[in-house]
């Protein structure tokens, strides 16, 4: 295998993980600039995943392939459900935020655990028939070496992904409602002078997050699992909340961040067909998106700018 | 109303919510709520054989409540109890099966390299927060699933390509035939006694030594602990390294005492994350610790009862678990319910 045939082979594994992670991560970015600090992403990415693929198995039959992007609406619905607990919890009974998203994540894997268990008597579902598909972009995949990198059998949720990225960005900079949502992350109270109403807007963002999460969940189990049990997503939620922070809390570093972890995920999987990385021991491969998360905070963040208010919740008139 | 009965009803109240939801949560999915807690309650009580059981899976649970709660009392949020566990569940596990020693030396060396290998792990996160200011939160999270696969690659290498290590020598062992015997030959060791001592070990070390005391004070404040000329630094490392001994120790009880062994894991053990819950509700107070064990530490063992008894699955436990903890977490809105409810009362008199 020549060094271009290993990127046309990893550039679009990487791209095909790193969706999921782009999506919760730009979840992720909405709730930490309103100042909640949402550890709960991965229950909600379970959640997403488990109700997807419950509904893609229960009705692959009538709606064809329309199931998986309905799906996707179906987990964004429930991965929003979900939300709302965080966002009572955190917004309106000033819970501590950490707190009450740990306790997310073990009610989301929960849930979906039962639910599965109640419906299929056991723990793992049969794999689903209906699965994203992929194809190639016309004209773009004609560009010699970048189109193959790119533009070849591509899955429609990375494009999704990429322009949630895009909106995402356009929203929290050059809208008000963007302007308002920094505001309440930065200084609540400056905010509630001007008469933003800082509890709906860290609803609407935790909601945000919700259906983001919901999506990006259901997105790595119709696309990439396949299937979905108690180990289906192992992890993802946080590595998308790292990226966030790896991102500085900005829509399109969230996006490049999750790339890299995306990378790191597709080497771990697809690494033994590689020349020279197929050598190392795959303990190492198994681990790397993990210890890659770890250095990647430790080294390269340099200063993290987190909006102040983030983690704190929002008395009123409380100095 | 006091705030001394406050305290104690915030809790109290939280768990009775858990259970109704939990009630709640069963009836909709078309299950009969009181034949799902009749088996919850026969799964902890049953006979002398589940007490027994129950009484076994108490005592990790008391550990790795005692590993969140010492990080929470001194400013930090261990989330990776569960790694920390694991990591000392394989040492306890290979220095009790690769050596041949006499018990007075061989079991505590295994509890030693447990309490050595979580302390390790936790050193980890414990040095990348002070030195570097990075958030402990998401490294230990990252560091629960690396702790999974290098556990599973060590049982390969320690087993010789095996899924499991071999039992540990009788030496090592926390197994007490005088125990089983008394429970109707239950897997209950030793080990709960090592807990009991543990708990008392935190309490002390927490309200009677200077070392506590700094260790408390950095978690309060930071800049007013330098100022007075403590070591935040280090006093950062040194609490992560303490709560990770403990985690380490937890999983000791089940290398030396419940498994006798290692097997390679898919999936975390719940352990750890259940141990948030247990400190939670202990108020992160060593005795309250106790408290959460044993209530989360039976209903976990009663749940597995469940799906053989009322045909509900047992993760129903977990999602009261997960409720508990938000309604503990949100406990403001408790505390304003119980001071409107206590005023009124007043009122009447």
């Amino acid at each position: 295998m020549s060094f271009l045939e290993v990127l046309y082979f990893i550039i679009p594994s990487a791209i095909f993980y790193a969706a999921p992670l782009i999506l919760t991560a730009i979840g992720g970015v909405f709730t930490e600039r309103s100042g909640v600090v949402n550890i709960g992403l991965e229950g909600i990415m379970i959640v997403g995943a488990a109700s997807s693929i419950i509904f893609n198995l229960t009705f692959a039959d009538q709606l064809g392939n329309a199931t998986p992007w309905v799906g996707l609406l179906v987990a964004m619905i429930f991965g929003i459900l979900l939300s709302l607990i965080l966002a009572v919890a955190a917004v309106s009974l000033r819970a501590d935020q950490t707190v009450s998203g740990v306790a997310l994540n073990m009610l989301g894997l929960a849930a979906a655990v039962f639910t599965v268990k109640m419906i299929y008597d056991k723990g793992q579902t049969d794999a689903i028939s209906e699965r994203f598909s992929r194809f190639d972009i016309p004209l773009l995949s004609d560009i010699p070496i970048l189109g193959k990198m790119f533009f070849v059998d591509v899955y429609a949720t990375s494009i999704l992904a990429f322009a949630v990225a895009f909106i995402a960005w356009y929203v929290i900079y050059k809208t008000p409602f963007g302007l308002r949502l920094r505001s309440v992350g930065e200084h609540p109270m400056a905010a509630d002078t001007m008469g933003v109403n800082v509890s709906k807007m860290r609803y609407v963002a935790v909601m945000i997050s919700g259906a983001l999460g919901g999506i990006g969940g259901a997105v790595y189990a119709q696309a990439i699992a396949g299937n979905f049990g108690a180990a289906t997503i192992s992890g993802q939620g946080f590595m998308a909340l790292a990226a966030m922070i790896f991102g500085k809390w900005h829509p399109l570093g969230a996006m490049g961040a999750a790339l890299f972890f995306g990378f790191a995920q597709a080497l771990s999987v697809v690494g033994g067909s590689i020349p020279y990385v197929q050598d190392v021991p795959t303990i190492f491969l198994l681990i790397l998106p993990y210890v890659l998360t770890i250095l990647a905070l430790a080294g390269f963040i340099g200063k993290a700018n987190a909006p102040k208010a983030s983690g704190v919740p929002y008395i009123k008139g409380k100095r | 109303m006091s705030k001394r009965a406050v305290n104690i009803l915030v809790p109290l109240i939280s768990i009775i919510l858990g259970l109704v939801i939990g009630a709640i949560v069963m009836a909709v999915s078309g299950f009969n709520p009181i034949d799902g807690y009749v088996a919850l309650w026969n799964g902890i009580f049953m006979d002398s054989y589940t007490m027994g059981e129950t009484i076994r899976q108490i005592t990790p649970y008391i550990f790795s409540g005692l590993a969140v709660a010492f990080a929470f009392r001194t400013g930090l949020f261990n989330i990776g109890v569960e790694g920390q566990l694991i990591m000392g569940w394989l040492a306890a596990a290979w220095v009790g099966q690769a050596f041949e020693l006499p018990k007075i030396i061989h079991l505590p060396l295994a509890l030693l390299a447990a309490a050595a290998a979580g302390a390790l792990w936790a050193f980890i996160p414990g040095f990348l927060k002070a030195k570097l200011q990075v958030h402990e939160v998401i490294v230990t999270i990252m560091l629960n699933y690396t702790a999974i696969h290098v556990a599973n690659a060590l049982i390969g290498v320690i087993s010789g390509g095996g899924e499991r290590t071999d039992k540990v020598h009788e030496s090592a062992s926390l197994r007490a035939h005088y125990l089983e015997a008394m429970t109707d030959y239950s897997r209950l060791h030793w080990g709960i006694l090592v807990a009991l001592l543990a708990v008392v070990f935190m309490w002390f070390l927490l309200e009677r030594t200077t070392l506590g005391y700094e260790l408390k004070a950095v978690g309060f404040n930071k800049n007013a602990s330098e100022y007075a000329g403590m070591n935040v630094k280090k006093n950062i490392i040194l609490a992560m390294v303490i709560s990770g001994a403990f985690a380490g120790l937890g999983g000791a009880m089940e290398a030396l005492g419940t498994f006798e062994n290692i097997s390679k894991l898919h999936a975390a053990t719940g352990i750890g994350f259940d141990g948030i819950a247990v400190a939670l509700l202990g108020a992160n107070q060593p005795f309250g610790v106790l408290l959460g064990a044993i209530l989360f530490g039976a209903l976990k063992n009663g749940g597995l009862n469940m799906p053989s008894e009322a045909g509900i699955p047992t993760e129903i436990v977990s999602i009261v678990i997960a409720l508990i903890i938000f309604f503990i977490a949100s406990g403001y809105i408790i505390r304003v319910a119980l001071e409107r409810f206590g005023k009124k009362r007043k009122e009447e008199k």
